[in-house]
């Protein structure tokens, strides 16, 4: 309990992992709320990534985070493009309203 | 050791009351705030365990820049009553079960692949590069990311490339009644179309045709 190993991290990086999951189940209303527990579910996987490249003493994993958070920052600023452009067509971003893609 | 787990327990609780608060949060502004103090706890947790370079780049990154974007974009749409207005009780009901049934079950296959670690045969290192003891772990990440990830590293500013002119050209709008400088007519202006010369009577003024 008290010596911190491997299995803490992955265990913290499991549960917000885990609340990015529900978050997005649980906002259906609001996209900005979704976007953001994607961000929380991408956070975990750099938790995970980062605390098994300490343990492995392998640096590759920090480089693997590196890329994942660029993935990360490009993936936000095109998702909230896509939002800004949609709340500007439509008026609203409500998610169960967004079905214009049906046809 | 006393030391790093007091810390460890401390920030990851933030952390994960950080992230319950963010999807729980009626106020999209508050969510906002409370997903930078999730990247705030988890960075210290990184910089705790020696991924420091990782863990300043994701205060630089995120903080400075994903949250900020989030928060221009929820500050900029004015959401926050259209949410609270037609905000349905059953449905709501609906997505918890069904997402806490996801939740749960993930977590417990997370738990179980955790669980499965320790009994994990022993490890063979797939690859020679190792963490230096006598090499800050900047100069380290730098020694292998721009020699043996160079192709990756390049690809990846490709990629914030390709979505910054997706971005711009997504919310890029032309709007009516702006004034715009046409910079080809401005530089075939030539002196004939310019400049002409008048003979003016004394007594009369010129007119200039606008």
């Amino acid at each position: 309990m008290i010596e911190i190993g491997l299995g803490h991290y992955l265990t913290l990086a499991a549960i917000i992992f885990t609340i990015g999951i529900i978050g997005i189940f649980l906002n259906r209303k609001n996209v900005i709320i979704i976007l953001m527990s994607i961000e929380l579910i991408l956070l975990a996987v750099n938790i995970n990534l980062v605390s098994f490249s300490i343990y492995l003493q392998n640096l590759v994993g920090q480089v693997f985070t590196m890329f994942i958070l660029t993935v990360a920052a490009a993936e936000a600023a095109v998702g909230l493009a896509i939002i800004v452009i949609y709340y500007k067509n439509k008026g609203s971003i409500n998610v169960e309203q967004i079905s214009s893609l049906k046809g | 050791m006393l030391a790093h787990s007091l810390f460890f327990y401390f920030f990851s609780s933030i952390a994960v009351f950080g992230a319950i608060m963010v999807t729980v949060s009626r106020n999209t502004v508050y969510s906002v705030f409370f997903l930078i103090l999730v990247f705030i706890s988890i960075s210290i947790l990184f910089i705790m365990i020696g991924a420091e370079f990782l863990g300043m780049i994701m205060l630089i990154v995120y903080v400075g820049a994903v949250a900020v974007l989030f928060l221009f974009v929820v500050m900029m749409l004015n959401i926050t009553e259209q949410i609270t207005k037609r905000s349905s009780r059953k449905g709501l009901i609906n997505n918890i079960s069904l997402g806490s049934i996801i939740g749960v079950i993930i977590f417990l296959e997370l738990l179980v692949v955790i669980g499965g670690w320790k009994y994990k045969g022993t490890f063979v290192p797939l690859s020679n590069i190792n963490l230096n003891q006598y090499v800050s772990n900047t100069h380290a990440l730098g020694n292998i990311l721009y020699t043996e990830y160079i192709h990756l590293f390049q690809i990846s500013g490709m990629i914030l490339l390709v979505s910054m002119i997706g971005a711009i050209t997504l919310t890029f709008s032309k709007r009516e009644n702006v004034k715009r400088q046409s910079y080809f007519t401005q530089i075939q202006r030539e002196k004939d179309s310019a400049v002409s010369l008048v003979d003016v009577e004394s007594g009369k003024g010129v007119k200039i045709d606008d």
